[in-house]
Order: structure tokens, then sequence, then C-alpha cells
């Protein structure tokens, strides 16, 4: 038994930011200080608030020290652990109160988070099965296997009104019904993971894996005993190597411990689980094409029907959820549905987990009851926009949401809603975007993106979203007409409407809500072939002002093109038909802040 | 379409050829096997040129034409050998709110080369890559394994980042 606990991030955040050498040096120091036997260092899973990194919490005091540096260890070592004396000038300032540190439960960012799917997240050792059973894990699968029916696991799931987290929100419930019953005598069933969380701005389903695998593994053999499966895939991406190596830790565990395998709990359900490895192709997020990439083919989507429920992976019926949608599962077995549907909207129970990012003061992870105002993510839990500038507006849904603009800061988050207001639940990245932001430029780069991953195999998404960026291209180059705006929608409609799969049919989403929402900056850029937030090159100027200028020459020096003229002492001016726009000058004028882009 | 071949000569050696084999070995029995397969032959010789490919075929019995219809849909695969020091820039929506893009501009412009390409001297090359999902500290950049986050893309500090390697 520890007396002291130290808890280090280790999420691929803090661990970019170097945790890993904190633990090192943390391990080191308590070493050198004979502390060994009394304090424990672990290495958790992500905390949520990425922004701080490295980031740790010391029990039983509930100190959270944010931004710590490896030269800041042996101090905490030998102040806080050895002495009690807790080193306030690292502290989280959220957390300091008037004579006294306040839980960090209590913070802004946390005060009003719910967590269920990140519940164990930075509070246990990911790589322990003893801790993830000391959190009561595995009870919901040893309740299941042991006192209940594959159909009362399933009324429960129907019951608890649980919706897919990958973006549709499909009913769980449903999905594992039809795959229960749809083809009674099929010999083999697969229960599939989607861990190939492709959303850019979205990372979820890494921080669960990298911090909660082993409910995602009790989850997966829930839904095998309950749709009767006996093998489980799990489809990872590649680029997440912390998340894969954890998984294969937790999954050699549970076979370890029987808890996958063979016969577990001695109920005679059989089942086991096998980890897959995405190779980089967004488009095996949709359903088909990732089982047919398990199957080792091109990831292409096919039509549906039939759907998965009765032919997926092999041509065996197979469900497909995502991370997060599992990682709720164990809670709901154990707490009841009736305790799920009391958390939420009338349409959408539970929690969602979602990326903040962007132009916003505390990037990071955070889960929220369904039905919080996206004004409350973004100013209370977000901590508000940086530098004093304005929320524009927040991007979910990824490339195939849309935005959410300052109207509608105040309509309660959750799947419909969303919908309604023409964006999406998506996977649940949320990038917030201020003033500085252009519109129809991330517009043009989510097209990008959809191009580049458009399979290919139908006509109406290969050819349309690549029409449709070009499209946008112009635009942002100040060549497009007003006539191209209509033509840009017209475009929109028939790409939703007639492409294969979803990552077609929501392409255009990103081009529809902004123009929707920021239809005058579309027509700034073609009519008055202007960029107000100054991002698109092609229409954006340089401008020396003549009062700040003191005709240094800096500017001149440095122009590549020559396009500045004056001389010594004089105003300076800048040739437009000249100007490349490579924004040197503005870097030169620093001490002046004479150049501006506008 | 022409088949798209790697300039550079193939040099693989026998000892990578056994390697591969005890792969292919290791997957015969399961599902499904032919991406797997291709991931750990790419870790073995660090890109999949045609050669590999061929041999990957003879071996699993499966047409070249799959093999490379597969080896060209997946961005992870390539078909080049890459520098000994990859460098990947994020471009996830977070990244790129923060300016991702002139980041990934200085790095080219810095090593003389575009996304995509190897410096002459093999040690550097760049790509520009989907989200890694380090949103909370955009915008970032790995080289190898290695994250640098929050980055604000000014001459000193590409300099510093490129004069560690």
């Amino acid at each position: 038994m520890f007396r002291s606990h130290v808890l280090v991030c280790g999420g691929t955040g803090c661990i970019a930011t170097g945790s890993e050498n904190i633990i090192n040096a943390l391990n080191e120091e308590i070493k050198k200080a004979g502390l060994e036997n009394e304090v424990g260092v672990v290495r958790t899973g992500c905390f949520g608030l990425c922004s701080l990194g490295p980031v740790m919490m010391v029990h039983p005091e509930g100190c959270f020290y944010s931004a710590v540096d490896v030269k800041d260890i042996p101090e905490i070592v030998s102040e806080h652990l050895l002495k009690g004396r807790i080193v306030e000038r690292l502290l989280y300032r959220e957390t300091v109160e008037d004579g006294g540190i306040k839980s960090l439960n209590n913070t802004a960012f946390y005060k009003k988070q719910f967590r269920i799917a990140l519940r164990n997240c930075g509070v246990i050792n990911p790589e322990s099965i003893d801790e993830y059973i000391g959190v009561d894990g595995y009870q919901a699968l040893g309740n299941v296997l042991t006192s209940m029916s594959p159909e009362q696991v399933i009324q429960i799931v129907l019951d608890s009104g649980l919706r897919g987290r990958g973006g549709g929100g499909f009913p769980t419930g449903r999905k594992w019904d039809l795959a229960r019953k749809l083809v009674p005598d099929a010999d083999q069933k697969f229960v599939c993971c989607n861990a190939d969380e492709g959303d850019p701005g979205a990372f979820m389903d890494r921080s669960i894996l990298e911090g909660d695998p082993h409910a995602l593994i009790e989850a997966m053999a829930i839904a095998g005993y309950a749709i009767g499966a006996t093998m489980g895939y799990i489809y990872i991406r590649a680029e997440y190597p912390i998340a894969v190596k954890r998984l294969e830790i937790a999954i050699q565990q549970a076979k370890d411990y029987g808890l996958l395998g063979e016969d577990i709990f001695g109920s005679g359900f059989n089942f086991d689980l096998e980890i897959r490895l995405g190779a980089g192709a967004f488009v095996c997020g949709e359903e088909t094409a990732l089982m047919i990439s398990i199957e080792g083919n091109r990831g292409e989507p096919r039509p549906r029907p039939p759907f998965p429920a009765e032919k997926g992976l092999f041509g065996k019926p197979t469900i497909l959820n995502n991370v997060e949608t599992y990682a709720n599962i164990p809670q709901i077995i154990l707490k009841g549905a009736e305790w799920f549907t009391s958390i939420g909207t009338e349409k959408s129970k539970g929690t969602k987990v979602f990326a903040l990012g962007g132009k916003i003061n505390n990037t990071g992870l955070v889960e929220i009851p369904m039905g919080m105002s996206l004004r409350e993510v973004v100013y209370e839990i977000g901590g508000g926009i940086p530098d004093g500038k304005k929320f524009k507006a927040a991007q979910t849904g990824g490339p195939s949401g849309g935005c959410i603009s300052v109207e509608n800061l105040d309509i309660p988050i959750d799947y419909d809603n969303l919908i309604s207001i023409g964006s999406m639940m998506g996977s649940g990245g949320l990038i917030v975007m201020d003033e500085d932001n252009c519109m129809v430029d991330i517009a043009k780069f989510f097209l990008e993106f959809t191009v580049d991953e458009s399979c290919g195999k139908c006509t109406p998404c290969r050819i349309g979203t690549k029409r449709l960026f070009e499209m946008l291209e112009d635009i942002t180059a100040g060549n497009g007409t007003m006539e191209d705006l209509d033509e840009m929608v017209e475009l929109c409609e028939y790409i939703k409407n007639n492409s294969l799969c979803g990552l077609g049919q929501t392409a255009p989403n990103p081009v529809l809500s902004t123009y929707h929402y920021f239809k005058d900056e579309y027509i700034q850029h073609v009519r008055d072939k202007k960029c107000a937030a100054g991002i698109c090159t092609e229409l954006t100027q340089y401008i020396i002002s003549a009062d700040k200028c003191v005709g240094c020459t800096l500017c001149k020096k440095v122009c590549p093109v020559d396009a500045i003229v004056g001389e010594v002492k004089q105003k300076h001016v800048i040739d437009q038909s000249k100007c490349v726009k490579c924004g040197v000058c503005v870097d030169a004028c620093k001490k002046f802040g004479a150049i501006t882009k506008g | 379409m022409a088949l798209k071949m790697c300039a550079v000569p193939f040099a693989g050696t026998a000892q990578q050829q056994k390697s591969l084999m005890d792969v292919i070995d290791k997957y015969k029995d399961v599902p499904g096997a032919l991406m797997p397969v291709l991931q750990e032959a790419q870790e073995i010789y660090g890109y999949l040129p045609i050669e590999v490919q061929s041999m990957i075929s003879d071996e699993m019995n499966v047409p070249l034409e799959k093999i490379y219809g597969i080896v060209t849909f997946y961005s992870q695969f390539s078909l080049s050998p890459k520098g000994k020091y990859k460098i990947a820039v994020c471009l996830g929506t977070a990244c790129y709110v923060k300016g991702a893009g002139d980041i990934s501009k200085k790095f080219q412009d810095k090593l003389g080369i575009k996304a995509g390409d190897v410096t002459p001297d093999g040690k550097f090359s760049i790509e520009d890559c989907r989200c890694i999902g380090a949103c909370g500290l955009a915008p970032v950049i790995m080289i190898n394994d290695d994250v640098y986050g929050r980055l604000n893309g000014t001459d000193e500090e590409v300099n510093e980042i490129l004069a560690k390697y």
C-alpha cells in the first residue's frame, strides 16, 4: 500500500509534451528520496485538459499540477511528496483558492461535465486489469453471462435509448436486435468495433482506447453474447500507436484472466478478439467499407441492403459500433436503462464526448450530458476564445458536418437539433473558429479532404466533389461569379442525393452550411473580391500604414520581388501589381507594426 | 494507367526476404491476411516496391494487380522510400485553423522539397498528414515518432527543430 499516488497523464497529448520523461524523473527522484515504498507513480489515460499538458494529479491531497517540466520534479518530490508542502506555483491556477486548493471536479472545465464513457480516463492505469476490476470492471459482463438472457441484454440497451456515437445516431439496441434475429441459423456472427477515427479534429475514441481499453473489451464481449457471436474485430487506425499497444496489453490480460476465450465465467460462452490496423483511408469509417477492408481488400463501400446485420463481415451477420458507443454499455448494464435515460434530452439519451479544438482556451476532451448548449461548452467549459477575439462558428461532424453560428449558440446539443441546423453530431470533433477564419476557406479545406478521400467507386462523389472543390478554388481566388454560387448549391444537392455511401452523401454539408450561415462572405469573395479574414491569399492585400511607417527600409530590403518603393525616412508603399503576398514584410516590420493584411 | 515504378533501384536483402516469408507464414491461416502482411512488409522494407509486391503475390497466390490495387488505395502504403526522418505535418481541422498550412510551407521551403518528396541525401521526407489526434497541441508536426506541438512557424523554430536531426 502506498500512502500517496501520483497519477501522470499518459495520453498522446501529454506524451507529446514530455510526460514519459516526467514519469522517469519521478521514479528516479522518489527512489533517491527513499520513498519508493510510500509513493506510487501511475501512468493513466487522458485527463482531458490537453492544453495544460503535461499534467499530473497527486492523491490523497487531490493536487493538480499542470504544465510540469522535468526540472520541476525534484522540487515536487522533495517538497510535496517528502515534506507534504504543496508546490503552489505549479498548481493549475483554477484550482487555487484562498487558503487552499479546490477539487479539480469543481473547476469550470470539469464542473459541468458528466463522465460515463470517460469515467476511468485519468483515473486508472490502463495497462492494469486489476485496477479496472477495482472500479467494477467486468462486473457487467459477469452479470450478463450468469444471470441474463441475450434478449434481456438487448432489451436493456433498447430501453436505454443509446444511439451510435460514431455519427449517424442509429439506435444501438435496434442494431443488436436485428443481428440477433435476422439470420437465426447463422453458423458464425461477428462483433466489430470501429476505432478508425478518421474525422480530422476528433480524438475521443483514441482517448478511451488509451485510457480505458478494458471497457471496450468488456462491452464487445457483452455484445457478442447478446447477438450470438463468438468472434470480434477491432479496426483501429495505425496512426494511434499508443492506443494499439494498450489494447494489445488489455486483450492479453483479459485472456490470461479468462475474461476472453472459452467458457467465460463458467457460462459456456466463448468470445475472442482480434485487432486489425487500418491503413489510412477515411472511407473505411463507412461500415461496409470497413468490413471489406478487414477482409483484405480495397476499402470501397458497397450498396445496402443487404445490411451488415444480415450479411456483413465474411458474409456473416455483423454488428459494428464505435468505441464511445461500446464504452457506455458496461455502465448501462450495471446501473440500468432508467438511470441512463434520466440523462440527456428526449430523443438523445446519455452523454457525448467532444474534442474541443481550434480557437478556444481549454483545448481538450470533454464529456457533457446531451442537451447542453454550445454556449456553455465554449464559454464555460472551454474558457472562451483566446486573445479576446469574437466567436464566429463552431464546426461539428468533421467533413460530413457543418457549422454552428452565433445565432444557434443556445440550442441544446443533441442529434436532432444539430441536424435541423444543418450540422451533425458526427463523432464529436468540435472546432471553434474566430473572426480570423475564412468560412469559404474552411469549406474548401473540407472539400479538399473529401476529394482526396473519395474512394472513386461512384461518379457523383468522385467527380462531383472534385468539381465542387474547383468551384471553391475559383471563388477563393477571386474568379467566381454570382452564377457560380447557384451552380455550386445545385451541384451540392446532386452529390448528396446520388452518392453511394455516407462519405459522398454528406460531403457537400460543409459547403451548404457555411453558405447558409455566411452567405455574405461568399458574396464578398465573388462580388467584392475580398476576403475579410485575410486568409485567401489572392484576395488579400498587404498595406503599409502611412501613420506608422517610419521609413526604415527594412521591408523594402526583405521583399523578394522589389514590390516596395520608398526612400529612407519616407513613407513606403507596396506596389500591389508586383506583390506576391509572401508576407515577409509583415515579419520584418514587427517593431513598428505598420504593415497589415486585409 | 502506367504502373508507378520507383526511381530508386530495389535493394532488398536475403535477410529481409526471410523476414517477409516468416510473416506470410505466420498469417497463412488468418482470414483477410493481406492487409497485415502488407503492413508488416512495409515495416521490413520501409516501402512496398513492385518487387516486394511480386514476392507477396507469388507466395500468397494473390494476383499482383489486386495487391497493387490495395497498395495504391491506402495512404499508409508507399511505393517509394521515405527519408530517414519522416516529417509529417498534421493538416487536421484543429491544426488547419491554427495555421498548419503555413507551417507545412515553411518546412518545405527550408528543405527545398515539396510535400511527398525526399531530400536528395535521403535524410528528410515531408508529407502532409491526416489528424494525428493531438488537437490540444495544435498546430503539430511529427518527425518519426516525436511530436512537436504549439508551433508558431518562425524561422528560428523550424531551424531549431531540424537541427536536432
